[in-house]
């Protein structure tokens, strides 16, 4: 289980984020939603000691998580990527078992076995040998998918993975979370996208500064929820 | 069957003049140190280049170049290594840079701007009130690559090889960390020490080629035989390895054209590097701007219109 408990971030005297505590169970898969400028990457880069926290303390199982960060595998924003890098597609899935691999040593067999099935998961096996940047956006999404899974994480965290993806990427995408899901991981997945896809979400946090609301669809889904996180309420409801 | 004959004949006669115009300069010991170092330090910028340009920090190059001036003036004052001097004031000019961008909203290339010139200025005021104005400045702006050492071959060699050794031992973890520094960062790699080792590879090469090409013009040899083969292959070993054989032809060919046309010899190497660039732009199979169909059909509109006139 992951526990974060009153955790602050915040750049230069300036809280990003505040106040936040929830906890996130293995076998769910958790949406964070959020507008623009809500502090949705801050959170998660928080919790994994990509920025210095303000205050508070994240624990996975009861080890403060920085010392278990071989257990966590993160797919940054697509924008934050150079996609010119002169990389191949399956050197690239290979970079995610760089941290069993350890220093000094070469990929194993099993790590290129590991690696061969994450391509062949996400349909990207025809593409190995091609060079990152001939691909489309979706394809590219889907070779870090297959890298977050080559890691064999724990807890797997996405930073809008389904910004400017196709619809056969995102059915990708959704079908392996679910696989994750099924194999007790947890996952915990930024959007923005309020619509029929959200019932793939076990688990709903409304983020804006604050923790608005934390739970199931139901009880985090309503009217004033919505009200607080983005400043107007929403027609439809789930 | 006598033109075959003379083709054969000129042909014959071309080569044995190309051989000797090769020959004749490797004559001289300065000619051959000169080529040696020019090999090393082809191969050592390629290498660190390519580093350099996929962090997109090509410009610290430049920043570490210049700042290195008061780092020579202290160490000639002091009576110590030049080289060293250069290095410890180039990793702190460095270090100024990442402060500045680190600790307050400025963005990396106005803090380099700043640094750059506060400590070329600093490297003036020191060459002027300690008196060091002795040191060459002119071949340490401008480099003076005819006028090497058998020392400064060694040096050359030594930091070559170990940065070579580097790389090769982590070279996994600095493909991933300049791919994408924060999933490696969440990944745990330490990514701080990993950039901090970048810097200090950076410096090292520029403190190597100072006496080429001179502190002015080292960007060109650290960035241009890395971003040439860029234009030109599909991943990062590649990158490396056809830099480092641009990096040794067009230092060659930049000190054979130095030497037959009395030319300054490290502008004589940039501008070689150059020439191999713009080839590669031009004309890359993947990339060249003449091979863009798009470009190709433009080109040949825009002659037909000047035709006409």
């Amino acid at each position: 289980m992951l526990e974060v408990c009153d955790l602050a971030v915040g750049y230069r005297n300036h809280r990003a984020i505040n106040d936040i505590s929830f906890c996130l169970q293995p076998g769910t898969i958790s949406g964070l939603f959020g507008p623009n400028g809500a502090g949705k990457s801050t959170l998660i880069k928080g919790i994994l000691g990509l920025v210095p926290i303000l205050q508070g303390s994240i624990r996975y199982n009861s080890l403060p998580l920085k010392r278990n960060l071989k257990k966590v595998a993160y797919v940054p924003q697509r924008n934050k990527i150079d996609w010119d890098y002169p990389v191949l597609v399956e050197n690239v899935v290979m970079m995610g078992r760089i941290p069993t691999t350890g220093w000094f040593r070469k990929p194993s067999r099993n790590s290129r076995r590991i690696v061969a099935s994450a391509l062949a998961r996400v349909g990207m096996s025809d593409f190995a040998r091609y060079p990152i940047g001939e691909l489309s956006g979706g394809q590219q999404q889907r070779v870090f998918l297959a890298r977050a899974i080559a890691q064999e994480a724990d807890l797997f965290f996405f930073d809008e993975p389904f910004n400017n993806v196709d619809y056969q990427t995102e059915d990708i995408i959704f079908d392996v979370f679910q696989e994750l899901k099924q194999q007790q991981k947890t996952l915990l997945v930024i959007s923005h996208d309020l619509s029929e896809t959200i019932t793939n979400y076990d688990h709903l946090l409304l983020l804006n500064q604050r923790l608005i609301a934390s739970g199931d669809r139901h009880n985090v889904l309503t009217n004033q929820n919505i009200q607080q996180t983005y400043g107007r309420v929403l027609v439809n409801s789930y | 069957m006598v033109s075959l004959t003379g083709l054969w004949f000129g042909s014959g006669l071309f080569c044995s003049g190309l051989l000797s115009w090769l020959l004749e300069p490797l004559s001289f010991t300065f000619m051959q140190q000169a080529i040696a170092v020019g090999c090393l330090l082809g191969i050592l910028s390629a290498v660190v280049g390519s580093y350099l340009i996929l962090q997109q920090m090509s410009m610290m190059g430049g920043v570490i170049s210049h700042a290195v001036l008061p780092g020579v003036s202290l160490a000639f004052f002091l009576n110590l290594n030049l080289a060293a001097g250069a290095f410890v004031a180039g990793l702190f000019s460095a270090l100024v840079v990442v402060g500045i961008e680190m600790r307050s909203r400025i963005k990396v290339d106005a803090a380099m701007a700043l640094t750059l010139s506060s400590f070329l200025a600093l490297g003036i005021i020191l060459i002027n009130r300690l008196k060091t104005n002795q040191i060459d400045l002119n071949s340490l702006l401008f480099g003076d690559i005819l006028g090497v050492s058998n020392q400064d071959v060694w040096q050359a060699a030594i930091i070559t090889a170990l940065i070579l050794i580097l790389t090769r031992l982590f070279y996994k973890e600095l493909e991933f960390y300049t791919f994408d520094p924060t999933g490696a960062q969440a990944c745990g790699l330490p990514v701080k020490i990993i950039y901090f080792g970048l810097i200090c590879a950076i410096t090292l090469t520029i403190v190597a080629s100072m006496q080429t090409v001179g502190v002015l013009l080292v960007s060109a040899l650290l960035v241009g035989p890395a971003l040439t083969a860029y234009l030109l292959v599909k991943e990062l070993w590649q990158m490396m390895f056809l830099g480092a054989v641009l990096g040794m032809a067009t230092s060659t060919l930049g000190i054979y054209l130095s030497y037959y046309w009395d030319l300054p010899s490290g502008a004589a190497i940039a501008l070689t590097i150059f020439s191999a660039f713009l080839l590669a732009w031009l004309f890359s199979p993947s990339q060249g701007l003449l091979n863009n169909p798009e470009n190709r059909q433009y080109l040949s509109a825009l002659l037909k219109n000047i035709d006409r006139r």
